[in-house]
């Protein structure tokens, strides 16, 4: 088994009386690739909110393994989580819309280019250097994704599934070691879904990280994933192989219902 | 590289060009002082309006209280150039107001801007009241009749060139890592954070950039007029900031540029009207906002680029 990169143990989310989120426990290793499957509100976005930081944990532990040694993502802002190496996209997609394709990648690059202030308001050489580095950077990761066509376009103008691949692409932007994909098929079409597929196995390929789905569309968790969460009413089901899971009577109980 | 020294020396050109047509008018006698009193305060308003159209078309926080920290600006240049009559005492006034309205923007913008949502509306409304009563009490001040006689330290020269700094300087930040990363807030605050950006550091950067250029405006503004006070900087004068960056476009400096001479201008000249000069004028926001609501020109920006590429274009076509 590879080493782990993230682990949360034990973690619960409760929002009042309702428990979100009860004694959960994952570990997401090196260069994996995860699915989170369940029914409808099973917890699992609030399980990547948890774990990006957008909503606090009641209590667990969040843990992240870095060159740097072990990091608690406890308490930590959105912000310092994904400086720390975690990237997501939404599951409504949030694009910087009125922005350029061009512009949204290169806002997720902000933490990699540093240019002062005063370098850049009054345009020192450095500035320019550091601005056309980073728009090549951009360009490039368009170019891996066929994107160079519409990098001048503004994000809104960009077809639903392309607006999809453009949120993987800014995610890919902040070089993270892990990526949360959230029901990145949802509302595509079979031949986006194929595509789609397609390039989840690149990008894990050629960037080398982990990547944890959220989706409904079977065919694309199990022809890709290596390994499979179950959440069911907050709590994990199931864990194992995408034929395991597959297998798994608790798991069918919980999708189809009735007896097992 | 190349193109962009093109593209700064055209900006450069038009502002050498718009400084020796104001100046040959002046020598030629076609400017008196009521029109020059009339470009000054477009200048005045053009360099206010620039900052807060970064804090509310760029960061996406709304800011009622623009007019506390011009007032900071004028009242430190009405104390300071009282007792150093020169124009070191004038240049030092500006970087003294610039440093209060920083601190009184870092003390405003802290607490409000960590929270999502317009609690930085009221928040910069009270702190402009807070300000303004301050001034109307305290001795430095000289109360609610305010100081006059202040050494005009300021010609309509040393607001262009004031103007065309803050614009350079606003606009450098607009285009720039600082610039998309607050655009980004604006856009969608989550999305920004989890892209590894610091929300409330970047609102707190473009409020504290827009306090500052106001403090600029209140200077240049008490050293041209040479009287202030207290009434000057109320929430009226916020709000006809405000209406400067609405009616251009919240979003685009040039349409600040365009609305701020406008508006300037149409104000000089209904002033020949009497008392129907409000209702003119009040009649012409109404028509632009119902034909018009995004503004003048919504989010379009002037660029020299677009006619650089066009040329580029016409040139393939030849070859």
């Amino acid at each position: 088994m590879s080493s782990p990169l993230l682990t949360a143990q034990q973690i619960v989310k409760s929002f009042g009386g309702l428990t979100a989120v009860a004694n959960v426990s994952v570990h997401f290793d090196q260069n994996e690739l995860i699915g989170l499957i369940g029914p409808n509100g099973a917890g699992k976005t609030t399980l990547f909110n948890l774990l990006t930081g957008v909503t606090p944990v009641t209590s667990g532990a969040i843990s992240l393994y870095t060159d740097q040694g072990v990091q608690s993502l406890n308490g930590k802002k959105p912000a310092e989580i994904a400086q720390a190496g975690i990237s997501r996209t939404f599951q409504n997609i949030r694009l910087f819309k009125e922005l350029t394709v061009l512009d949204n990648v290169r806002i997720a690059m902000t933490n990699h280019y540093r240019e002062g202030f005063f370098t850049s308001i009054f345009r020192t050489p450095k500035f320019y250097r550091t601005e056309a580095d980073m728009t090549t950077a951009a360009q490039k990761l368009l170019a891996i994704f066929d994107l160079t066509g519409v990098a001048d376009q503004p994000a809104k103008n960009l077809p639903y599934g392309i607006q999809r691949r453009l949120e993987i692409v800014r995610a890919l932007a902040t070089k993270p070691k892990l990526l949360f994909l959230d029901e990145p098929a949802a509302g595509m079409n079979p031949e986006e879904t194929a595509d789609l597929t397609r390039l989840i196995r690149q990008i894990q390929h050629d960037f080398h990280i982990t990547i944890v789905l959220i989706e409904h569309d079977m065919s694309l968790v199990m022809n890709v994933v290596e390994r499979l969460y179950v959440l069911e009413h907050g709590a994990l089901l199931a864990e194992g192989t995408p034929s395991k899971i597959q297998q798994n009577p608790a798991v069918i109980k919980a999708y189809l219902g009735g007896e097992a | 590289m190349k193109a962009n020294l093109k593209y700064n020396a055209a900006w450069l050109g038009v502002m050498v060009l718009g400084f020796v047509v104001i100046d040959a008018c002046e020598f030629l006698g076609i400017i008196n002082s009521f029109i020059e009193n009339m470009l000054v305060t477009i200048g005045i308003n053009i360099i206010l309006a620039t900052g807060l159209n970064l804090i509310i078309g760029f960061s996406g926080q709304f800011s009622l209280g623009h007019a506390g920290f011009m007032a900071i600006g004028a009242y430190a240049t009405g104390i300071i150039t009282q007792t150093l009559v020169t124009p070191i005492g004038f240049y030092l006034s500006v970087v003294v107001g610039i440093g209060i309205a920083i601190i009184a923007a870092l003390i405003v913008g802290i607490p409000t801007l960590r929270l999502r949502g317009d609690y930085l509306a009221i928040a910069t409304m009270g702190a402009a009241e807070i300000i303004r009563i301050l001034i109307n009490n305290l001795k430095i001040t000289n109360g609610a009749a305010g100081l006059f006689n202040i050494p005009p330290l300021v010609t309509w020269a040393t607001v262009y060139v004031f103007m065309c700094i803050t614009t350079i300087v606003t606009v450098n930040f607009i285009h720039s890592r600082s610039g998309r990363a607050v655009m980004s807030v604006r856009e969608d605050e989550i999305a920004a954070e989890s892209m590894g950006i610091n929300t409330t550091r970047w609102k707190l950067a473009a409020f504290v950039f827009g306090a500052s250029t106001a403090a600029i405006g209140g200077s240049l503004h008490a050293a041209y007029i040479q009287t202030i006070a207290p009434g000057d900087f109320n929430i009226m004068a916020s709000i006809a900031i405000l209406i400067i960056v609405v009616l251009g476009g919240v979003g685009s400096i040039t349409g600040t540029f365009i609305a701020a001479i406008v508006l300037g201008t149409l104000d000089t000249v209904l002033q020949n009207f009497g008392t129907l000069r409000m209702i003119i004028y009040s009649l012409a926001l109404i028509l632009i906002m119902i034909f018009k609501p995004s503004g003048l020109l919504g989010t379009w920006e002037f660029s020299f680029k677009p006619l650089g590429s066009r040329q580029r274009k016409e040139q393939s076509v030849h070859e």
